[in-house]
This record gives C-alpha cells, structure tokens and sequence, in this order.
C-alpha cells in the first residue's frame, strides 16, 4: 500500500487546523521531543542525523520504515511507534519548513 | 551573594533583556528552579513566546547535572564538562534572579524570595526537584553525607567529586557498597550506571575491588541489559543484593563504615554511596501542593498542580501516573506546560500532549544502552497511559553495535537536551 496515499488526508487536515489555530496544532509541541537528540531546530548532533530541511515525503517514508521494523535503527523504530500516521506526517511537514544549514 | 549585588546582577539581567519585547509583554511567567523543567520551560518560552515576560528564579550561578555524574565517578568527564551557566537564558531576556523562593502564596499569585524580594505572575512553572529524606535510613543525615556521599542531587558539584575522591583513595581490593532506594524515585536506571562506571573505574585501576549493590526492590530499570553488561564486561565484579534476599540497608553506621539491612546484615565496606528515599523538594510540599507520600499529583494535559489551578509542577517533583523521574521527562513536560500556561492566558484550551522519553545509560565505555516509553492522555484525559506497541528497551543479545553507537548517540543526546535548556 502507497504511503503517500494513506498520509495525504492526514495532512491536509492538520495544514487546515494549524493555519486555523495555531496552538491547536500538534506538531510543533510534539517537535520537541525529536529535539532532545536531533538538536535545536532538528539540524543533528554529535551522529545522530539532521532532520531539518528535508523532503517531508522522504521524512514520513522513513519514520514510516523505522516503525513497520523495515530500516534500521538503534532506537527510532520504538520512538516512531508511539505516534500516529497523521502525527508522522505532521512532524515530516513541521521539520520540512525549517530551513537546512 | 549580599543583597547589592543581588540587585546589581538582577538590573543588569533587566538591561541585557530586548527593551521592545518588555513593553509588549502580554503576561508573565514566573520560574522557580533552574535544572531540567525550569530550564527547559524558560528556554521554550523565549523561542516559541517572546511576548511573554520570563523570570527564573534559581539559587546557584551554575548548574551541574545529574546525567553524565557517572561518567564523572569513571573519569570518563570533568566535572566542569557537566557545568553549564545560565548566561545564554539571560541573554536570550529571561530575567534570572539568583535567589531561593522560600514561599508561594498560590491563590494570590505571589512568590516570597529568601532575599526579601516579593514577585507576582499570572501563571507560575515549578519545577524544584527532589529532597533527600534524611533519617528515613536510621542515621543517614546530611552531616553522615559528608562521610558516605548520595551524589543524587546537582548542587555544586561537591558530592559527586567527593566519591570520585573516595574512590580514588580506596586500596585495591577495597569493597564499594551502594545503598539503593524503592520506587519511585529519581532516575530509575540511575543507580545502575552507577554502578557500571564505578565498576569501569574499578576493572582499570583496582581490579580485585568489588561492589555490593544492596537494593530494597526485587527489580529494576534495564534489568536484563544491565546484567548482560556486568557479566560482560565486569566478570565478578558487581554483587547486586535484591530485597528479598535482604538487600534493603535501614541504617548506617558512619564512623565503622557499616551498613546494615532489614533482617540485620551488617554490611563493612570502604566507601558507601547512599541513595536515600526522596520526596519532592521542600518548597512545593510547604505550598501544600503535596500528597502524603511527599509528591505533587499534577492535571496530565496541563501539569497544574491538582491543588493549585495556575501553578504547574514539572520535573521529578511531581507524580505523573506511570512516567519516570528523568531529565528527558522534566524536558518534554515542562514545554508542554508552558504551552498550557501560555493558552489559558490566552483563554484556549492546552495543546493535547505526546510525551515521551529516552533515558540512555552507559554500561562500559563503548557499551550503551537505553529505554523509550511514549505517553499519552486518556480519552478523559485524568491519567497517562503508555501507547501499546512502542517502546521498549534495546534489543538484548551479543549486539557490540548497536552497543557502541547508543553510547555514542548518548552523548549526542547530553549534548542536545543541554543545549536546548541552556543556550
Ligand atoms: C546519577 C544520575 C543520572 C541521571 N541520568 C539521567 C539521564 O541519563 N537521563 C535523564 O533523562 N535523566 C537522568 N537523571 C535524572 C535527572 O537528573 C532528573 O530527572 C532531572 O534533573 C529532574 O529535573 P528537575 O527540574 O525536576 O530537577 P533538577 O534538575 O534537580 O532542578 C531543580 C532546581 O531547582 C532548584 N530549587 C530547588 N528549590 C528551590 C527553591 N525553593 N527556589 C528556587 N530554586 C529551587 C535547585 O537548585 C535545582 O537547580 C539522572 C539523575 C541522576 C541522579
Ligand atoms: C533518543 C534520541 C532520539 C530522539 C528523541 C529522536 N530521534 Fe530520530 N534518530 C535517532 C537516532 C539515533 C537515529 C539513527 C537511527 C537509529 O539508530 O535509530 C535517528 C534517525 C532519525 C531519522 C532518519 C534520518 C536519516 O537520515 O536516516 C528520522 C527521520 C528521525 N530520526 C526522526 C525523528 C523524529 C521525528 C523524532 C521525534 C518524534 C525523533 N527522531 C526523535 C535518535 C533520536
């Protein structure tokens, strides 16, 4: 099954809400918690990869793989299996707008 | 500090602040405690709110960490590696007072500081960290903790390098004794990265030595993993004692060296590391935020104190259902109730949350290992509940890569969550 296919209504949906009510929108709080590791703004830290600036389809493909068991990992398979498909997709969109360095 | 300089260092944190964004100021938000929640909600604030007024109110002028303290005992990291000063938060217009706050007036929205100063706000983010409840081991009181050190809480750095020396002192051969306490407490795994790079210092500089790790509970964090890694790496080395098979120390007897379990062990050893039993910090339970067992019940959306609408309480000194008491915890919670006390000044309703933590420990130099856990609210939203299917802790088995990269991706995170509470 196409994951592209399956995010597109999610998405949609949260670019209406967060346009709507911007503290309503879950991806910038939920953001937080990537950056622990991935550093401020999400640009990586110390071998752990950079994801900001990135295609937020290629992104969402990999949270994806990391929680179907189908890439690699030391740790993301069980972090991304704490979220939800339109969660993904959100955090994808959120880190995709932040300008790579 | 005199109260001069107080004022002195108070003013110029007033000047360094952006002029602009005072005048436009729409609320304040006072902090009280500068480590892992009131960091991390201050430096959030100032990102994500800059139209809200922030003070921090914290006693010392520098921070020292709890994570990475072990690292310290194995000489894997200076103390002043661990060290981190709140200059950046200043600089960024968060007004840092270096004060105690000795009381809150929650209903008049007040805080009293030790210095004499009175402060007002309309939302306050408390989050003061975890007392040490002397006595509750018979005997073990803070003058005892200057002959046998906890190491449990930041404050200069003094404890930590006063086992450092211990260690250093103690002859090859020598038996390092750990007292470990029941949940819930501070940093669940804690004790046994302790114990791991105690046991890392040991194997290179005293290999005959030993440590007796006495536990009052059946189980712990990591447990498996753990164990994998001492018999690994430490062959012999480590003895845990669990509590029934009458781990549980209940006194000590500073001046033999002793320590001595429930049904009366006496335990001699050359350097005791006492972990006591902990509640949250003095000024929350004198607020009367606090439950009988000495810990803050909190609403799990907002984080408000349930007996104090408007003051949220992040960090180990609440008692948020099922989540641990980890650095990582205090983060995540912290920028979520901020961004409650931002929405209801706004009269919105708070952000639903997704919390979730890693704690990463290391077991031997290159061995890492760690535990995710995701939370969410119920669909009533009165207790968290941990989201089926995630999670989880490494994978165990004969894995020196994954080994070697988490403790490598460990310092990454030491590195990120620092930066993000204080730069
Ligand atoms: C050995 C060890 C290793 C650890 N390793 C990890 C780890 O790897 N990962 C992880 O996630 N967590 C780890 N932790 C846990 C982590 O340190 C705590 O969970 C975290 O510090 C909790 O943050 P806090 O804000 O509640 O308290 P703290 O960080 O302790 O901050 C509380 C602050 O409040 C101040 N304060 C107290 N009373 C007042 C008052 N009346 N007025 C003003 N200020 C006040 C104190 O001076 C202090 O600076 C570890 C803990 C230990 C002991
Ligand atoms: C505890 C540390 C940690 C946290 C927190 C974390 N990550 Fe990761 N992330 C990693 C590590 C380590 C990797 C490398 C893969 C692995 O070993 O799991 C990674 C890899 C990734 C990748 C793949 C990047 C690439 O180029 O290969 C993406 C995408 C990602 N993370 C997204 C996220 C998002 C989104 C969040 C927040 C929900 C998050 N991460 C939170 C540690 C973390």
């Amino acid at each position: 099954m196409s994951l592209r296919l399956l995010a597109l209504p999610a998405i949609l949906l949260l670019a209406g809400a967060a346009t709507a009510q911007e503290a309503q929108s879950p991806a910038p709080l939920a953001a937080q918690g990537c950056l622990g590791c991935h550093g401020q703004s999400g640009h990586g830290a110390g071998g752990i990869p950079g994801i900001a600036g990135r295609e937020a389809r290629e992104l969402q493909a990999q949270m994806m793989a990391f929680r179907a068991n189908e890439r690699p990992a030391t740790i993301m398979g069980r972090i991304a299996r704490g979220y939800t498909e339109a969660e993904i997709a959100a955090l994808a969109q959120h880190f995709a707008q932040i300008p790579a360095r | 500090m005199n109260a001069t300089r107080r004022a002195l260092l108070a003013a110029s944190a007033l000047l360094a602040a952006p002029v602009s964004l005072r005048a436009q100021s729409q609320g304040r938000i006072l902090v009280i405690g500068g480590g892992f929640g009131g960091a991390s909600a201050a430096s959030f604030l100032r990102r994500e709110h800059p139209e809200i007024e922030v003070t921090l109110v914290e006693p010392r002028q520098r921070f020292v960490t709890c994570p990475y303290g072990n690292l310290v005992l194995a000489g894997l990291r200076q103390i002043g590696d661990i060290t981190h000063s709140y200059d950046r938060l200043r600089a960024r217009g968060v007004r840092v007072i270096h004060d105690r706050a000795a009381g809150i007036d929650a209903a008049a929205r007040r805080v009293r500081l030790a210095g004499g100063e009175t402060l007002s706000f309309d939302r306050m983010i408390l989050s003061p960290g975890i007392a040490l409840r002397w006595n509750a081991i018979e005997g073990y009181d803070e003058a005892a903790s200057e002959a046998m050190p906890h190491a449990w809480v930041p404050g200069d750095g003094t404890q930590t390098l006063l086992l450092r020396r211990q260690l250093e002192a103690m002859p090859d051969g020598g038996v390092v004794g750990i007292a470990i306490p029941a949940n819930p407490f501070r940093c669940p795994p804690g004790p046994y990265e302790r114990i791991s790079m105690i046991a890392s210092y040991l194997k290179r500089h005293k290999p005959r030595s030993k440590i007796l790790a006495l536990d009052a509970k059946d189980a712990f964090s990591k447990q498996g993993l753990f164990q994998d890694g001492w018999n690994a790496l430490y062959p012999g080395l480590v003895e845990w004692v669990p509590a029934n098979r009458d781990g549980r120390v209940v006194r000590v007897d500073v001046r033999e060296k002793v320590l001595e379990t429930e049904f009366g062990t006496r335990h001699k050893v050359d350097v005791a590391n006492i972990i006591p039993p902990q509640s949250a910090a003095a000024i929350a339970r004198e607020a009367g935020l606090a439950n009988d067992a000495g810990w803050v019940p909190v609403n799990p959306v907002t984080f408000e104190a349930q007996a104090a609408p408007g003051v949220h309480v992040v960090g180990d000194a609440n008692i948020p259902g099922p989540m641990p008491k980890s650095g990582f915890i205090a983060n995540s919670t912290a920028k979520q109730a901020a961004a409650s006390a931002v929405a209801a000044m706004r009269g919105r309703e708070a952000p639903r949350p997704v919390y979730f933590n890693t704690c990463y420990s290391h077991v031997g130099d290159e061995y890492g290992i760690s535990v995710v856990n995701v939370y969410r609210p119920n669909a009533e939203g009165t207790a968290l509940v941990e989201v089926p299917n995630s999670g989880g802790v490494s994978p165990r088995g004969d894995l020196p890569e994954q080994r070697r990269l988490e403790a490598i991706y460990a310092d990454a995170w030491y590195e990120s969550i620092t930066r993000d509470m204080f730069a």
